[in-house]
């Protein structure tokens, strides 16, 4: 960090200027599983809304659809309605929990590697890298004049940036709408005016968090990393500096002139010089380190050069570290990967996983409810009976027309029909057309002899013509005046 | 306290100067782009005090140099759905109205709209929920003095009941039996029990037995000869459950003595028809509605039609129910 002179500049006393980072391009085991993490996680997202899944005629054939305007999730087999929201919700604690299960397990391994605000930093220092070249080129370029080479790489270097920004931002809205159509519509300047916006403001979020402000977002906006600080514990894996085998530094000339005082690190900086945050690992876990592991890499191919175990920079947990120090043996990985810890979060996590999928393969997909017209309660019909009114709502949640059928159980004498059929050919039941995923709406009659209690329930069923099983029922009052007279 | 700032060792931060119980706190220099945006916030707002109302006067507030208002606002809105909404107006008005239900469609945005006209001209009587009070007729029910069509309900509407100086108004008046001398006092008695009885309130009676008599001479040009009432005069039927202003013996009796003369303004001469024929199909809706004979096929074979794309029902054999409707009523 700073030194103390510099703190009291004057300058410094009110705001810090960002320090530029330029990483140094690294290969190595953990680059490379970047590099995969990358490929797969951009996959999903870019290829995602292009799935199709066939649904018939009457739902859309996109696998993984949130249709706003209908207010409807579709996700592969699995369609959701407003009122099953729960499973979103469920869906989303499983992701929390999830996350802290991995960070309890393996600290921020979220953050090193499928976090988008660290793929896309990652993936446009790749871009930056090809374009301004190396770290050290990139120093140059950044403190050179500006003149027409400049220019002309700044201009490619945000050009490309942008269009990554445009395609990230692009295929967000894909998932809202039906994929190819939205594409036609947007490039022929057909979409909606939110599909544009959206698409505005992901390009400009993705072009500045990714190319300008990069750990930035991590240290000062993100709170993750303050909530992972308090999931992990001295079990989690966390990328380590083993200071009780590199201290004191020693480049490998001096080591050579003093054999025996000088520890491992041979102070090359090679694991600052990769590190995407700009932090120095050597000076211990910080909040910067988002544990990508890329100066494990660097500081392992250096310790191979100069003939010298791997391993200086490590993924140890904190316990490790400490039996390490006294020269005893790692604790055996299943033993820190088995713990109350995980493996209460991994029964949570795996318990609302399977009411969730229990939940699913139970629901019925149709539905009723009843609203009773509160004004009026009931009215007297000219031939002494009694009418009540309700307004039905019939769910129909599959993808198919159905007919259903209202019938009603309880109220003796009773009769009922719609606002499209008639009294006097009414009976115990009526049948009702609802389109396909959709809710049908009646509006039901039901008239009884006048001489009954003031306050009855009894109940209104619904049933699907074509699936007897599928049936629901509701219950309500229907309502007499207390004694005529 | 300013001599006690530190520079913190394991940050390389200073500290601000202050100690609680030995808490110190860091003075972390903020990132210059949250300046930034600290800056580009009061610039914004700035800018929209100067475009919107904001600041609030004694009596006022200013106005914004956009001139921008929610009420504006609210105005446009109406308006641009008042636009929306006027062919549908046209439609209604250009639509006989006796083909009405063969457009469930237009016949729907009818009912909401008069739903909305109803709770602004006609809850002052007929109540929130359309139940009337005494005097008030309810109209849900499917008891209808001047007749319970589209076509009837909506010359009612524009014509009124009983309007003074109107010659096309619904009107009728019954005699004030006992104020004019008609008949004695016993024998009002007398047809109030025989009227009870048509109704069922009461058992036969001598008294009723005498007031039968005294109905058939009195009553029946308009009640009919089965007492079950007469359209074309407002003439209520007295056999059913169904009464204007009550079967007790108290307010038969008045009603006899000195008669009824409910009256309903016309509202041809205050609205539009458009809000006419909404609120025509709204009353015919509550329950109470009563076919029109002649559009009978026509009825059908649209709702055949529009079975497939809205949510249509049928009451099981519904077309030999839509045929057999009128006679009953
Ligand atoms: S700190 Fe936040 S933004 Fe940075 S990598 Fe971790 S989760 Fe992502
Ligand atoms: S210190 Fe190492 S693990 Fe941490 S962010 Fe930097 S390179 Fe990645």
């Amino acid at each position: 960090m700073s030194n103390p002179e510099e703190i009291f500049d004057p300058q410094l006393q009110l705001y810090e200027k960002r320090k530029g980072v330029y990483p140094k391009a690294v290969d190595g085991t953990f680059r490379r599983l970047k590099w995969v993490i990358m490929a797969v996680t951009l996959g999903i997202y870019y290829i995602t809304p292009w799935i199709r899944w066939d649904r018939g005629p009457y739902a859309p054939d996109q696998a993984v659809l949130v249709d706003l305007a209908n207010r409807r999730f579709f996700m592969f087999g699995i369609e959701i309605w407003p009122h099953e929201f729960y499973y979103v919700a469920g869906m989303l604690v499983m992701a929390g929990i999830g996350l802290f299960l991995v960070t309890s397990a393996v600290g921020r391994a979220w953050c090193g590697y499928s976090c988008p605000q660290t793929v896309w930093t990652d993936l446009f220092q790749h871009v930056e890298r090809a374009i301004d070249g190396d770290r050290n080129a990139q120093f140059r370029l950044q403190d050179a004049p500006w003149g027409p080479k400049k220019i002309a790489k700044r201009l490619s270097k945000w050009t490309i940036w942008l269009l990554l920004s445009v395609a990230t931002g692009g295929a967000w809205i894909f998932y809202f709408a039906d994929a190819p159509t939205l594409a036609r519509d947007f490039f022929t300047g057909e979409a909606a005016f939110v599909a544009y916006a959206t698409v505005g403001v992901l390009t400009a979020t993705t072009f500045i968090f990714g190319g300008f402000m990069r750990e930035q977002v991590c240290i000062y906006m993100c709170p993750w990393p303050r909530i992972q600080a308090a999931m992990m514990d001295e079990n989690s894996l966390t990328v380590t500096y083993k200071d009780w085998r590199g201290e004191p530094r020693g480049s490998v000339k001096k080591a050579q002139a003093q054999p025996g005082s000088f520890g491992d690190c041979i102070d090359c900086n090679q694991c600052v010089a990769v590190c995407p945050t700009g932090i120095d690992i050597r000076e211990g876990p910080q909040i910067g380190c988002i544990t990508c592991a890329l100066c494990i890499d660097a500081c392992d191919n250096v310790m191979d050069q100069v003939g010298r175990p791997r391993g200086l920079i490590d993924y140890v947990t904190e316990e490790d570290a400490e039996r390490e120090k006294l020269g005893q043996p790692h604790t055996p990985v299943l033993k820190t990967l088995f713990r109350p810890r995980t493996i209460l979060y991994f029964s949570a996590w795996g318990a609302i996983g399977l009411a969730m999928l229990f939940a699913v393969g139970n629901r019925t997909r149709i539905d009723i409810s009843a609203n009773h017209d509160r004004n009026p309660l009931y009215v007297q019909l000219a031939d002494g009976d009694v009418r009540n009114a309700y307004t039905v709502n019939l769910r129909n949640m599959e993808n198919r027309p159905r007919e259903m059928e209202i019938s009603m159980s309880g109220l003796h004498g009773a009769v009922l029909w719609t606002n499209e059929g008639l009294r006097e050919t009414a009976g115990q039941n009526v049948l009702v057309k609802v389109p396909a995923d959709s809710v049908g709406r009646v509006r039901l009659f039901v008239a009884a002899p006048g001489d009954g209690p003031a306050r009855k329930e009894f109940k209104l069923t619904v049933q699907a013509k074509d699936d007897r099983t599928a049936q629901d029922t509701h219950d309500v009052f229907f309502e007499r005046p207390e004694i005529a007279e | 306290m300013v001599d006690k700032q530190r520079v913190d060792e394991a940050t390389g931060t200073k500290t601000v100067g202050h100690e609680w119980d030995g808490i110190e706190e860091l003075d972390t220099p903020m990132p210059r782009w949250w300046l930034w945006t600290l800056y580009a916030t009061i610039i914004w707002g700035i800018i929209y005090v100067i475009l919107y109302p904001a600041w609030p006067l004694v009596n006022s507030a200013t106005e914004g140099v956009l001139g921008w208002s929610s009420r504006g606002e609210y105005e446009k809105s109406v308006a641009a759905r008042e636009v929306e909404l006027e062919p549908i107006r046209q439609a209604l008005v250009s639509t006989d109205i006796r083909k009405l239900s063969g457009s469930p469609e237009l016949l729907q945005a009818a009912i909401e709209g008069g739903r909305s006209a109803f709770k602004v001209h006609c809850v002052q009587c007929h109540g929130a929920g359309a139940a009337g009070s005494k005097g008030y007729p309810n109209l849900n029910d499917d008891e209808w003095l001047w007749g319970g069509d589209m076509e009837a309900i909506e010359y009612t509407l524009i014509h009124g009941i009983r309007n003074p100086d109107h010659p096309d108004t619904r009107f009728s008046q019954m005699p004030a039996f006992g104020r004019d001398g008609i008949l004695q006092p016993n024998e009002i008695q007398d047809v109030v029990s025989h009227v009870r009885v048509l109704s069922g309130r009461e058992q036969p009676s001598a008294s009723s037995a005498r007031g039968a008599v005294l109905f058939e001479a009195n009553c029946t040009i308009c009640h009919g000869n089965d007492a079950k009432g007469d359209r074309t005069q407002g003439a209520p039927n007295l056999t059913d459950a169904i009464s204007l202003y009550g079967l007790d013996r108290a307010s038969l009796t008045e009603t006899v003595t000195n008669s009824r003369y409910g009256v309903m303004p016309r509202w041809g001469q205050r609205l539009d028809p458009a809000t006419i024929r909404m609120l025509t199909a709204y009353v015919h809706s509550l329950g109470g509605g009563e076919t029109l004979p002649a559009v009978e096929e026509l009825n059908e074979e649209t709702l055949e039609q529009v079975n497939g794309d809205a949510v249509t029902n049928e009451a099981e054999q519904s077309n030999t129910a839509r045929s057999g409707q009128d006679e009953q009523s």
